[in-house]
């Protein structure tokens, strides 16, 4: 297993666009920008056929640090959840 | 926001493209990511998030309507574990 980065994702808009490196990875930049602030402005993202990332709002309660078995106060938060569309689920079940 | 609206939004940040060659930029993209997940790699994004592949145990289930038990074969799910700058602008 390797793990990929932005890098290859701007190398495969550069071969299959035959945008500028620079550019590719420029468009890529204002992809995620935008991704990420309409999820920090509070709402969800619908990318059909890949997936949705919704918003989940949890409230405090007390966790425990499972090295010291100290009690804390875990803040209340707002967290991703990420639902793989019907396509990517079979993608990485390999039926396609 | 959907795939549409982002494409769209894209479009008016880059007047020097088409906004099929937008269209076509969003569709690699995604592309390219759902074939490193199905190829079984990690796809790590810094500052937005990292996708990766885990593997469910196959089980034994029961099926509520009759309670009769089925086989659950073993499958691969997709896992995103938010970045830490987008955790941190969720709850500024």
């Amino acid at each position: 297993m390797k793990t990929i980065t932005r890098v290859s994702i701007t190398e495969a808009i550069y071969e299959e666009i035959g945008l500028s490196r620079k550019d590719s990875g420029d468009v890529l930049d204002l992809i995620i920008e935008e991704i990420k602030s309409e999820l920090a402005g509070g709402n969800d993202v619908k990318i059909s056929s890949f997936g949705t990332f919704a918003l989940r709002k949890k409230n405090a309660r007390i966790g425990r640090n499972p090295k010291t078995g100290v009690e804390a106060q875990i803040t209340p938060r707002t967290v991703i959840s990420f639902k793989p569309s019907q396509i990517l689920r079979k993608a990485v079940n390999g039926t396609k | 926001m959907t795939r549409s609206e982002l494409v769209e939004r894209i479009a008016a940040k880059m007047p020097n493209l088409k906004l099929k060659d937008i269209d076509h930029i969003v569709d690699v993209v995604f592309d390219k990511l759902t074939m490193a997940l199905a190829a079984g790699d990690r796809v790590e994004i810094r500052g937005f998030g990292a996708f990766s592949v885990r593997t469910r145990n196959p089980r034994i289930a029961i099926n509520p309507k009759n309670k009769k038990q089925v086989e659950v074969p073993s499958k691969h799910i997709v896992h995103f574990k938010t970045g830490k700058e987008l955790h941190m602008r969720l709850n500024a």
